[in-house]
């Protein structure tokens, strides 16, 4: 073994702690090697290991009728009736992107994709979410706006030719992601329920196949990267962020597909963080088993790589699988077709232990299960969540209701996205029913000529108010644009980005989260089967808003109602009723961001007895046909929800008229949950079936061409042509942004 | 009647290709078939018409579709067409067909430099096509596009000679990508080749927003319908 000097200083360039290092000489009784230490820095790196978040991550609810596999694989899978399954989840690659936006957004694509098709489902949607900062910013707009076309360019690029639509997401910005654009991106795919295949090792003896692509220095250290803070020096990183090959990737994706038909294969991962180093420990852990490899048999493009570098390499576009020993020859013969390399670079064995040969030298040799499994985990002190933003807000009254409404509706927060969502291609595999710009996204399953519902939701806005109220609500919201197009929400995967967990009030900030987003998901049974968790998004001392990113997916077996109002003359209705608003709940809305440039109070309450039986109300109002359009009120309130509802391709509008007590702006423009709009030519019939559930439900006008009139008791707060809100609605991103 | 849907390595509309001829075409009461052509094979074998679908042939890392037309299974379908056979390319399958040199021009960057995907109105340029023959005159068919070269170049003869000869199969209402003379499809000499950029087979069902996209291969199986065996 290699007689390097570990010193302090080289296991404080591993970024672990003293304590870290004398775990590590306990568990191998000696002294480790230089790659041995490289090898525990990546996996018991905080974003490997979980090693802040884990024993908070334990509160969540994982389990239902539904769920086949919940967290610790490759992803969540549900069962979706008539013999099929999906498996989803979301991940993040924040930190690659600020560094390098195009190949980090475009990595990240290729990684979420590789987690999903690993598990033997085929990748049929792919939705995002993602933070920047403000694209106007006085001091970073021009670099908010090279990464957000980097990034937006970078998943184009990965998603269009794998050929998976990315069929919608959300984006938001805030001065808070100047320096940390948060990208994550959410999977999903379909598979018979009876094939899944897991990330297991076992049978001694069996080979252990490398496939895909050659191994290069690239992404060296990724995982300890994006474990850490970012500093000046960031763009001497660059050379850790990995560069993506979709074609390679789809390749790799058909003969994996393939190979799993043949059943040769016993256990399969993906190298994605961590590479070879994780997918080795982690099969073999899991499998209870050893593996030993040798690297003289991995494929590699840069000649001279140390072993270090061969097992810290997170090159992409690599699988890693265990075949039944006898049978190499039926999986070689399917990456030949496909001209992919594939090798034995070692075999399974039953010692429990990781080892790693170079041209027979043993270089590294762990026990699996303490290198994957027993990170040591932390439970770190937390105090009160940092609190940024005051209690009470600042006087106001509005000079022109109209104007703030289209102030708002150009606001790069809520105008359209369709400068981003046009550069995907929403549409490939010809499953989408309802595609980019809706409350959510829709695929139809052919398989089973069902459908499948996914939505992606984290007002940060909310979270930083409250962390633990900002959850519920976002879980709330998740879950309401689920049920407006008509599915049944049935399961979760999240994505909590937080800043540094060894501050306090930080932490606070992550425990709080994930308490109030296990009870609002335990609440509306939505399981959470994975996710991701990205902490240490600051730099320079600066850290971003709490964001926890929810995706949920729902089922339902009609097609969805979209939210665009179809015909004049029809009812509208508010479901739910006009909700309590008062000025300190006010304080995170839109209005108070776009109007006021203002942040303070509390978030929304929530009852969410309500909220589930007012979901249940506008999921049956649109499985039944019984609404012809429905929308729920969210960013921007009631008047936003109304003007977004006349931007459909008929350009109908509406004559609104409330009756309530609160002051316009409160009436117009908050933000309180549990409210839907819809529009129907059968009120009764709604009306029934809301007060089945205890809904009240208000009539509060009419369809009408070409205008959107809203009044109080008759006196007019807003009075505009379609077409004029709807140019400050369509044009407001790229207005902002410059771009064209 | 089957139709022979080739797979490139990188080929992405190659499932959508098939599912529209085999779930959504119908002839004379019958439904269509689909049978996928691996890209090394020599042959199209009993193929009556020839789709090289859309998506990233060889990841399109050089110009697009500059690697598929190596494949074998070009030389087949070149002879396919030679022999009066029906093929049809979809946007990266279009690509593949100028590169090989069945039809003129090139796809160059959209203008606009970034990929796009949306629905757009097409008018056919002409009847007298068995493409197009099925297409009522003056109706205009939404059809959706989703490509990042599409912008449809060539020099002004050749313009001036697919016009004049009556070649220009679809052009764009609405101009997503800059191509001269708002050219979306063009049709070989004989007529029995087809490029065009937009995807028919995403406009074959209502459920995905549009059926506009049968008529082209309603017209196509027309044509195949009323024609004598091919000598292959």
């Amino acid at each position: 073994m290699s007689a390097l000097a570990i010193t302090p200083e080289l296991i404080a360039q591993h970024q672990l702690t003293e304590g870290e290092y004398q775990k590590i000489t306990e568990i191998l009784g000696r002294e480790p090697t230089l790659t041995e230490l490289g090898i525990f820095s990546v996996m018991w790196s905080e974003h490997c290991s979980y090693k802040s978040s884990r024993l908070h991550l334990k509160k969540l609810p994982t389990r239902s009728s539904l769920v086949l596999q919940g967290p610790g694989e490759n992803a969540g899978v549900i069962d979706i009736g008539g013999g099929y399954a999906i498996a989803f989840k979301i991940e993040s690659h924040n930190h690659p992107s600020f560094i390098e936006p195009f190949q980090g957004a475009a990595t990240g694509v290729g990684g979420i994709l590789r987690d999903i098709f690993t598990m033997g489902a085929r990748p049929v949607a792919v939705l995002n979410s993602l933070r920047f900062g403000p694209p106007d910013d006085p001091l970073a707009g021009a670099r908010n706006r090279r990464i957000l076309e980097g990034v937006v360019s970078g998943i184009a690029h990965y998603g269009n030719c794998f050929g998976v639509p990315t069929v919608g997401g959300e984006c938001l910005f805030d001065a808070c992601y100047n320096g940390n654009p948060l990208v994550n991106v959410f999977a999903l795919g379909i598979f018979r329920k009876d094939e899944i295949f897991l990330a297991q090792a076992a049978g001694v003896g069996n080979p252990v196949i490398y496939v895909g692509a050659k191994t290069g220095r690239d992404g060296i250290h990724g995982a300890s990267m994006a474990s850490a803070e970012f500093t000046e020096e960031a763009k001497q990183k660059r050379p850790n962020v990995q560069v993506g090959d979709p074609f390679l990737e789809k390749l790799l994706l058909e003969a994996c597909l393939e190979a799993m038909r043949t059943g040769a294969i016993v256990g399969i991962q993906d190298m994605g963080a961590a590479g070879l180093t994780c997918s080795t420990c982690e099969m073999g852990s899991r499998g209870g088993v050893g593996i030993e490899i040798d690297l003289r048999h991995v494929p590699q493009r840069e000649s001279g790589m140390t072993p270090y570098e061969i097992m810290l390499s997170e090159s992409q576009e690599r699988m890693l699988l265990v075949a039944e020993k006898g049978r190499e020859e039926e999986v070689f013969a399917v990456f030949r077709k496909w001209g992919l390399d594939a090798v034995t670079v070692g075999e399974v064995t039953g010692d429990g232990l990781l080892r790693v040969k170079d041209h027979g030298t043993v270089v590294a040799e762990i026990p699996n299960r303490e290198l994957a499994d027993e990170a040591p985990l932390y439970d770190r002190p937390h105090t009160e969540p940092l609190r940024v933003a005051p209690i009470d807000g600042p006087a106001f009254a509005s000079q022109d209701l109209g104007a703030d409404l289209a102030a708002i509706l150009a606001s790069p927060d809520v105008a359209s996205k369709r400068w981003i969502w046009e550069q995907y291609d929403y549409q490939v595999r010809t499953n989408t029913v309802m595609g980019p710009g809706g409350d959510a996204a829709v695929i139809r399953i052919k398989e089973t000529g069902g459908f499948v519902a996914m939505a992606l939701d984290g007002n940060q806005r909310w979270c930083v108010l409250s962390p633990r109220q900002g959850a519920i609500l976002n879980v709330a919201e998740c879950c309401r644009n689920l049920s407006v197009v008509g599915a049944l929400p049935v399961a979760a995967t999240n994505n909590l980005n937080f800043g540094n967990p060894e501050r306090p009030e930080i932490m606070a900030q992550l425990v709080e989260a994930i308490e109030g987003m296990g009870e609002a998901c335990r609440f509306f049974e939505t399981p959470i089967t994975g996710g991701n968790v990205s902490l240490y998004n600051e730099t320079l001392g600066q850290g971003i808003y709490p964001t926890p990113v929810l995706g949920i997916v729902g089922l339902m077996h009609t097609p969805p109602v979209t939210i665009d109002f179809k015909a004049a003359g029809r009812t509208i209705l508010l479901l739910g009723g006009i909700g309590e608003a008062d000025e300190r709940s006010f304080g995170g809305t839109q209005y108070a961001k776009a109007v006021l440039d203002g942040l303070w109070g509390v978030p929304p309450a929530l009852d969410m007895d309500f909220e589930k039986r007012l979901q249940a109300v506008a999921r049956e109002a649109a499985s039944s046909g019984l609404a012809e359009s429905a929308h729920d009120v969210s960013d921007g309130g009631l008047a936003v929800a109304l003007a977004e509802c006349t931007f459909g391709p008929a350009g109908i509008g509406a004559e609104i008229d409330l009756d309530s007590d609160l002051r316009p702006e409160l009436l117009l423009f908050h933000e309180g949950p549990s409210r839907v709009v819809i529009s129907t030519a059968r009120p009764e019939s709604v009306e029934e079936l809301a007060s089945r559930h205890g809904i009240p439900v208000l009539r509060i006008g009419r369809t009408a061409p070409d205008r959107l009139t809203i009044t109080q008791r008759g006196a007019v707060l807003v009075d505009r042509e379609v077409m004029q809100l709807r140019e400050s609605w369509a044009n407001g991103l790229t207005r902002s942004t410059g771009l064209a | 009647m089957t139709f022979g849907v080739v797979v490139f390595p990188g080929s992405n509309c190659d499932h959508d290709a098939f599912h529209a001829i085999s779930r959504n075409l119908t002839w004379d009461g019958e439904r269509c078939e689909a049978k996928f052509l691996w890209h090394a094979e020599e042959s199209v074998g009993d193929a009556d018409a020839v789709i090289l679908p859309g998506g990233f042939s060889f990841g399109d890392y050089l110009r697009c579709g500059a690697i598929g037309k190596f494949s074998p299974v070009m030389r087949a379908v070149k002879r396919f067409a030679d022999s009066g056979g029906l093929v049809i390319g979809i946007c990266n399958g279009f690509q593949i067909l100028v590169e090989t040199g069945l039809l003129p021009g090139a796809l160059v960057r959209n203008r606009g430099l970034r990929f796009v995907c949306k629905s757009v109105a097409l008018r056919a340029g002409t009847q007298a096509s068995p493409f197009t023959s099925e297409i009522e005159p003056g109706r205009t068919l939404q059809i959706p596009v989703a490509h990042g070269d599409g912008c449809y170049y060539a020099d002004e003869r050749t313009l001036d000679e697919l016009e004049a000869e009556d070649r220009v199969a679809f052009r764009y209402v609405d101009n997503p990508n800059g191509s001269l003379r708002d050219i979306a499809g063009i049709l070989n000499r004989q007529r029995n080749v087809l490029g065009m950029m937009p995807h028919p087979e995403r406009a074959t069902e209502t459920l995905m927003g549009s059926t506009d996209g049968l008529a082209v291969f309603q017209s196509m199986a027309a044509a195949i319908a009323c024609r004598t065996p091919l000598v292959r």
